[in-house]
């Protein structure tokens, strides 16, 4: 109701809005401070003009809740529109347009050591008969399993098909002997802060690698090389990066972000929201 | 936003009021808590600076601390009335400031202008309503067991192409300001130079000196 008022004054303003300079200054030195919408005054300035700044703020709430609702659409639509040029673009630009399906790298401590194939070791010890420590050239040597699947944040970013290539961790598992007591396994980072679990049963799933590529090469530092965890049906804060060792353990150990309120069965689609995703 | 031939030194005569002290506050506050906003989303967005400096959890919590805190200045600044009188001539667009968006020419003083260009007023309501969004999208990204994953995804999508936006805005308005010496001043001391006024903003400078003296 209030809108429709003001619209109407609007209007009228506009149409004496010329007046507008020449009426305004006797009234206005008197009173600087006074509000445009106060009582009727004859000598009040005409043109008090229409509230666009805040219906540009109401715009732009509705178009971030529509674009909250239905974003997964829209950021598809728009990656295949801004994708081919981003891929002929010869300056690199685009590159920075916050288009989807891209990694973003996250690392929760300060700078990473660096491991290559020489000073890498992965160790795989706790509650089992054969405790072994393996070289980079040692996991390259295991059978190895491919898979092309989405990498999903929980935070909502999703790389889609991405293809990775690595040992099973089952078969890790098997090679040293898990004892009967064990129950879960402890994942830690040689970045020396990050660590993550799992349950026996989710460590021996078949896309759970302990992964030696992605994206066609090398795993890369950034993306947790030379060698990672890459546990394909969920959310990639299980996929713990710079992996260093793995501990069989006879009960879940919270790991870093779950200690701070993630799940620690983090599937996706069932947790951190539980609601069926479509795509994965 | 100034004529080029003008620098600050020969503008030593009468001065006016142009910000109060809430208003000043406001500026400073909001400013201080953007930039500790687009520093740690730097961080966090970019993938070679965020190896390079890591520790994303603190990192994070800088960054949706700064991002909660944006909007409260804006909020608790209305008790100012000098604020609330400048944020009531940012909302209004009058059919001058329509004018002065269209015109080629408008910086030349024909089309005068109030306590705010349309261009400020533009950038103000973008700004504002752009913290909005990212509040709302901020919010349902970092409370995960909140919204279904599909959300999650829509607003990862709308707090990146709207935090563009915003730092888009955000770098014009430094722009703008750096170019303007006066208006620097403006912003610091709450005051400028009357003569100032009465070239950037005519309308307004009438209104709070009174027509300029006429020479004879």
């Amino acid at each position: 109701m209030r809108e429709v008022v003001v619209e109407s004054t609007s209007l009228r303003d506009r149409v004496v809005g010329v007046g507008y300079v020449a009426s305004m200054s006797p009234w206005r030195a008197r009173h600087p401070a006074a509000g445009r919408e106060a009582t009727p005054d004859p000598d009040r300035p005409p043109d008090g003009g229409s509230p666009v700044g805040r219906r540009v703020v109401l715009g732009l709430l509705g178009l971030g809740a529509l674009g909250i609702a239905t974003g997964t659409r829209a950021q598809d639509a728009l990656t295949s529109v801004l994708a081919p040029i981003q891929l002929r673009d010869p300056t690199g630009l685009t590159s920075l347009l916050p288009v989807g399906d891209t990694f973003r790298f996250y690392s929760v401590t300060g700078s990473v050591p660096t491991r290559d194939a020489t000073s890498y070791r992965l160790t795989v010890d706790g509650l089992v008969d054969r405790p072994t420590t393996l070289t980079l050239a040692d996991l390259q040597g295991m059978p190895q399993t491919s898979l092309v699947r989405d990498f999903q944040c929980v935070t909502g970013w999703r790389v889609p098909e991405v293809h990775w290539s690595g040992v099973q961790l089952s078969r890790l598992l098997d090679h040293a002997g898990v004892q009967t007591e064990g129950r879960a396994i402890r994942l830690t980072s040689f970045d020396g802060t990050y660590t993550d679990s799992l349950t026996l049963d989710q460590a021996r799933l078949p896309d759970c690698l302990v992964a030696l590529q992605m994206l066609g090469g090398d795993v890369t530092h950034n993306h947790g090389g030379p060698v990672r965890l890459y546990m394909a049906p969920m959310y990639g804060y299980k996929s713990v990066k710079w992996l260093s060792g793995i501990e069989v353990t006879d009960h879940v150990v919270e790991g870093y972000w779950e200690h701070r309120g993630y799940d620690v069965d983090g599937f996706v689609g069932s947790s951190n929201g539980r609601e069926i995703d479509e795509r994965t | 936003m100034s004529a080029p031939d003008v620098g600050p030194a020969p503008e030593t005569g009468q001065t006016v009021t142009r910000f109060g002290l809430g208003s000043r506050w406001v500026h400073g506050l909001t400013a201080a808590l953007m930039i500790s906003c687009i520093l740690t989303a730097a961080v966090l967005y970019n993938g070679s600076i965020a190896v390079l400096v890591g520790h994303r959890y603190v990192v994070e919590q800088i960054h949706v601390f700064s991002g909660l805190a944006l909007p409260v200045p804006l909020v608790v600044g209305l008790v100012s009335r000098s604020y609330r009188d400048d944020t009531r001539r940012l909302n209004r667009f009058t059919s001058r400031d329509w004018a002065w968006l269209r015109s080629r020419t408008r910086r030349d003083g024909t089309i005068e202008v109030g306590k705010f260009n349309a261009g400020q007023k533009l950038n103000a309501s973008l700004s504002a309503g752009s913290i909005g969004a990212l509040l709302l999208s901020g919010s349902v990204m970092y409370v995960t067991g909140l919204t279904p994953l599909a959300w999650r995804s829509g607003a990862t999508f709308v707090h990146d192409w709207f935090a563009l936006g915003l730092g888009l805005l955000v770098v014009g308005h430094l722009v703008m300001a750096t170019k303007d010496p006066h208006a620097l001043t403006g912003i610091r001391t709450g005051r400028v130079p009357l003569r100032w006024a009465r070239r950037e903003h005519a309308a307004w400078a009438r209104e709070v000196a009174g027509d300029p003296p006429s020479r004879p």
